[in-house]
């Protein structure tokens, strides 16, 4: 089983957490058996069949809108890792995409 | 080589919920900062998200005002990137099935002419919080050492409309922009404030040669925070584009930041990242059917949109664009005149009376027109009077004063208290020799042929007779008395 | 151990609504049975001394106050991926090591307002993911039927202290398996309802289209009795479903005549060698027994079920733990920037199982992968079932083992697909939301090992057959007995 087609860092990347050369070369190992074991999944011949992505059909579920209750501002900067006055802080920003 | 624009205008939209997108936090601009929050809009572990009916209902209109098509089938998706003033860290919004799609924006430029644009969508997702950069001394990203993160917005109810590129120039994106704002105030969906943020946009743009059918490569403008700025930006772009192009250079397809005091854009990506937003159907959420009789149900109660009443206005009535454009600017206005006009007042009087003497009222005394106690029959009456020669416009001006303070129907006040003008030749007879004899310098200096001192003479009589009379009918007599 | 740790969840809220016992004396039983066993077997993470005996003064005021409650005085162990105010809610993770719920799952609020007392805070796979707790970053949960075993996952601290009388019920979450396998490790009732009979509000999202909690008992009806007061629309949860719940616990039923019992084909026992084989042969025998005609049927996606939910929940998840990210809550560890932040935070707070699951279902949304993978999963996903409805014409319910083993030894599965496998039998029905549980059916003796361990049949009902599938069920444990023929050394 190969794990060449899958692009661990990049991956990793977009998932926001920092490997070590040993993760790496260890998950993408896993990954690569993990992924194999999923391609036996094209087996399966699907063509006339929809996705599920909910088991239980339910439709227009929605909440009439009304004004509830909000945490308590002292509850909610209790949480934060750190904070600056009512606000919370982080790090400096460098991607600019939002 | 002549150029032309093509642009494409992305805009964000917050609606005018009482309550968030997916949670019971009030939508509510301001406030102390992270004091509206929840466990669902602050992304605590275990909350989740049940969508707002009204927000729902709210894009459909949209979408219907704009002759959008409102699919049978709707479904929200999650968009995933990290930004920290997203506190899920995916924003929840619609890939594939938003809730409207297509329709035609029609809006006009400040000569009248009417263009159209089409939309490629409405959907609806929900706001993020926001960051202030600090630690640079100048609020700006790129040199701040931390950011400031408030989430009372995160969740707020954002429509995110779609145009085609069938914009040509930056004033018809104004116009667009306009036509935009003006539909969803008048819909009531959105304050749609610029400068608080309910109103965001990036315009794609790019040029081509005129008469070229092919697409230029374009760039996405972003940081434009008044129609003003969307202007500036649009024009500065297109001549920076021009200026790369026509020396035989290639634009490049990049997002820029509209820079105000510089007023130019610039280039806002300093390394290019890879975006995969890895969208999928949100599992928290189930699918939305829009039911065919809430379509017709909600089309049915469409009311007499924007560009609608502006033709209606210009084409009728006659009016100026700038008189029709605010009237259809303030749709509490141009209801009230409408009402004025089906009360039988004339379109361009009551125009004149209701963006005149009385905005200037409105004005002077704080309350709107269409709050004051001159309800829009009356001044239909008051119209009428004028129209048809009762009274004159000086005594219309009196009235419309006392009517703004509680005076009521103009023509109960005429009667009560005699002021219709009097056509009575008998009457005007009376003031007109009083006046003959009052003046005897001037009879003779008109005698002699100084006809000018006319006016004085009418003028006269119409203060002797405390503006009642005729001023036609006084001249005649007048002119018959002398001659 | 106090006798009174030994009732049944049923019998405690019948004496304390009758005034025999106070809720106060069976929470203190409860406490001291936690303080004397869970030193050896780690099944709570947070103990709940305090909240415990206020909320049963609480009780017992209503008790006085002429009010009768199902659960009252029954002391619960809540998994610990359940929000429950005021208390530390960890997920068995780093990330959430000192996070303190402001607010309380809906799930967890409608037990504790049928008197039931929140004893602990148990141990788990960290977010679910697992199925042995070895992947608590928190503490490690030990079988109480041996104490050199896992007693499953991920809701294994749940199990345990049921099984340990630490607890008279478990809350746990299924989402795989999550429920059913360590049920069946640890000699219990295990039950997973339909996905969305119970709110998920609060509950710590793995797989959102997936998880549904349920509850862990010693008996078929102390697990009715809880799905009785914890089942019900939420207008929190948009996927909790809007269906009149018919109470179970009134409907159990002591034969099977008339139930047709479906065995699948593709689950044959065979595989799992003559011990194991034989011992579900006569656990489909004993339903024939008691009435109920076996009837052979098909599953044919069945051997694709790993594959389909080792991707759906993965992706999901990759998803759903992006949250933390050390901007709001949890654990930070700083960074240069923003960026770094996050990336040294999620490195630090996640532990290896979650870290590959979270890479698995990045790459399967990602760009150029989603139709191969994702989309492909989902429609697999439609023909289970499809599949399930057809064997359900034939059928009404489902039987096969819960586990293809008993309780294994720590470190045993180093491998994760290994691990995977433990929940080869119940993925399927969780793939199709199905309401199934997990019930005593007797007992192995591992290789090399001298203390018998027990076994867990897994029945599974048609959607929304909670009823039937809890009747049969205590036909099966009150005919067979098996959980009652050993006792879990652990606890005493």
């Amino acid at each position: 089983m190969s794990s060449d087609n899958i692009d661990i860092r990049y991956v990793a990347k977009l998932a926001r957490i920092e490997l070590t050369d040993d993760e790496v070369e260890r998950f993408g190992r896993q990954l690569g058996d993990l992924l194999e074991h999923a391609k036996t999944l094209h087996e399966l011949d699907t063509a006339a069949v929809s996705a599920t992505a909910q088991v239980v059909e339910s439709r227009n579920v929605a909440r009439a809108d009304a004004v509830g209750r909000c945490l308590e501002h002292e509850t909610v900067m209790q949480m934060a890792p750190q904070r600056q006055g009512a606000f919370f802080r982080v790090p400096r920003i460098i991607s600019e995409d939002s | 080589m002549q150029y032309e624009a093509v642009i494409g205008i992305e805009c964000h939209v917050e609606l005018k919920t009482k309550s968030k997108m997916f949670c019971a936090c009030p939508n509510r601009f301001g406030g102390e900062p992270n004091a509206q929050v929840c466990p669902v809009c602050l992304a605590l572990p275990g909350a989740l998200p049940v969508a707002n009916e009204e927000a729902i209902l709210q894009v459909i209109r949209a979408g219907l005002a704009f002759g959008a098509e409102i699919p049978a089938f709707s479904k929200f998706d999650r968009k995933n990137y990290f930004y920290p003033d997203m506190p899920k860290d995916y924003q929840i919004s619609q890939y594939d099935m938003p809730l409207a799609q297509g329709g035609i924006v029609r809006y006009w430029l400040e000569d009248g002419t009417t263009k159209e644009c089409r939309l490629t969508r409405i959907h609806l997702e929900e706001d993020t919080g926001k960051s202030t950069h600090a630690g640079s001394g100048d609020g700006r990203i790129a040199h701040s050492r931390y950011s400031l993160l408030d989430f009372n917005r995160a969740g707020v109810p954002l429509m995110e409309c779609v145009s085609e590129p069938d914009i040509r120039s930056a004033e018809e994106a104004v116009g667009f922009l306009e036509a935009l704002k003006r539909t969803f105030v008048q819909l009531g969906v959105s304050d749609v404030k610029m400068e608080e943020g309910s109103l965001r946009c990036d315009a794609n743009v790019s040029i081509r040669p005129v008469g070229s059918k092919d697409f230029g490569t374009k760039a996405e403008i972003k940081n434009m925070n008044s129609f003003r700025s969307v202007y500036r930006a649009i024009e500065s772009e297109i001549a920076r584009q021009i200026a790369v192009v026509a020396p035989g250079g290639r634009v490049m397809q990049e997002t820029r930041g509209w820079d105000e005091l510089a007023g130019t854009t610039h280039s806002m990506r300093s390394k290019e990242e890879a975006h995969d937003y890895r969208y999928f159907p949100d599992p928290d959420l189930v699918p939305i059917e829009v039911d065919r009789t809430v379509v017709a149900r909600l089309r049915s109660l469409m009311a007499d949109l924007p560009i609608a009443r502006f033709e209606r206005y210009r084409e009728s009535y006659g009016l100026g664009v700038a008189q029709a454009t605010q009237l259809v600017d303030t749709p509490q206005l141009a209801e009230y005149f409408d009402s004025c006009v089906g009360a039988g007042g004339g379109g361009q009087q009551a125009a004149n009376f209701v963006l005149g003497d009385l905005s200037r009222l409105a004005n002077e005394t704080q309350t709107p027109v269409w709050e004051s106690s001159v309800a829009p029959q009356d001044l239909a009456e008051l119209i009428g009077l004028v129209e048809s020669k009762t009274i004159n416009s000086k005594i219309a001006k009196d009235l419309l004063l006392r009517m703004w303070n509680g005076g009521g129907s103009p023509k109960a006040l005429v009667e009560h208290e005699g002021l219709a003008q009097t056509s009575d030749p008998g009457a005007v007879e009376r003031f007109v020799d009083e006046v003959v004899a009052a003046h005897p310098k001037v009879v003779a200096d008109y005698k002699a042929g100084k006809t000018n001192v006319m006016g004085f003479l009418v003028g006269q009589v119409m203060k002797q007779s405390r503006g009642k009379a005729n001023p036609a009918l006084a001249g005649e007599l007048l002119a018959q008395k002398l001659g | 151990m106090s006798e009174t740790m030994e009732l049944s969840a049923a019998e405690i809220a019948r004496r304390v609504n009758a005034g025999d016992i106070s809720a106060r004396e069976v929470t203190d039983a409860a406490l001291a049975q936690i303080d004397a066993v869970d030193g050896r077997l780690g099944a709570y993470l947070t103990r709940l001394h305090d909240l415990a005996r206020v909320s049963a003064g609480r009780v017992d005021a209503r008790i006085k106050a002429g009010e009768h409650l199902p659960l009252a005085g029954v002391p619960v162990a809540v998994k610990d991926n359940m929000c429950l105010a005021g208390t530390r809610t960890t997920c068995g993770s780093k990330m959430l090591e000192g996070w303190v719920a402001p607010y309380t799952a809906t799930a967890v609020a409608r037990l504790l307002d049928a008197g039931a007392i929140p004893v602990g805070k148990a141990n788990m796979d960290e977010f679910a993911m697992g199925s042995s707790c070895e992947n608590s970053a928190l503490g490690k949960t030990r079988n109480p039927y041996d104490l050199g075993r896992v007693p499953g996952g991920s809701s294994g601290g749940s199990a345990a202290a049921v099984a340990a009388y630490e607890a008279a019920i478990g809350m746990g979450s299924d989402t795989g398996g999550s429920i059913r396998e360590p049920a069946a490790f640890c000699n219990l009732v295990g039950f997973k309802p339909t996905y969305g009979r119970v709110s998920r509000y609060g509950l710590i999202a793995f797989a959102s289209s997936l998880d549904q909690i349920g509850p862990l008992a010693r008996s078929v009806e102390d697990a009715a009795l809880a799905y009785d007061v914890m089942a019900g629309k939420d207008p929190m949860d948009s996927t909790s479903v809007d269906r009149p719940v018919e109470p179970a616990a009134t409907a159990l039923r002591s034969d099977l005549r008339g139930v047709r019992v479906g065995i699948v084909k593709e689950f044959g026992t065979q595989r799992l060698g003559p011990e194991i084989d034989s011992l579900y042969r006569r656990a489909y025998l004993d339903l024939e027994r008691l009435g109920a005609t076996l009837v052979d049927v098909e599953l044919p996606t069945a051997e694709y079920g790993l594959a389909t939910y080792y991707l759906i929940a993965p992706a999901e998840c990759s998803s759903n733990l992006a949250r933390f990210d050390g901007v709001r809550y949890g654990l930070r560890v700083d960074g240069e920037d923003v960026g770094q932040m996050y990336e040294r935070t999620r490195a630090e707070g996640f532990g290896p199982e979650v870290k590959r699951r979270i890479l698995i279902g990045t790459y399967a949304l990602s760009s150029g992968y989603y139709d191969a993978y994702y989309v492909k999963a989902q429609k697999a996903r439609t023909k289970f079932g499809a599949d399930f409805k057809r064997a359900f014409e034939r059928c009404d319910l489902i039987a096969s083992p819960a586990a293809s083993s008993p309780a294994f030894a720590f470190h045993a599965k180093s491998d994760p697909y290994s691990m995977y496998m433990m929940d080869y039998y119940t993925i399927p029905m969780s793939l199709a939301g199905l309401p199934a549980l997990s019930v005593p059916c007797g007992y192995v003796l591992p290789e090399g090992s001298s203390r018998p361990m027990p076994m867990g049949l897994q029945l599974a009902a048609p959607l929304f057959g909670e009823v039937q599938l809890l009747a049969a069920a205590n036909a099966y444990e009150c005919a067979t007995q098996h959980a009652r023929q050993q006792r879990p050394e652990g606890a005493l």
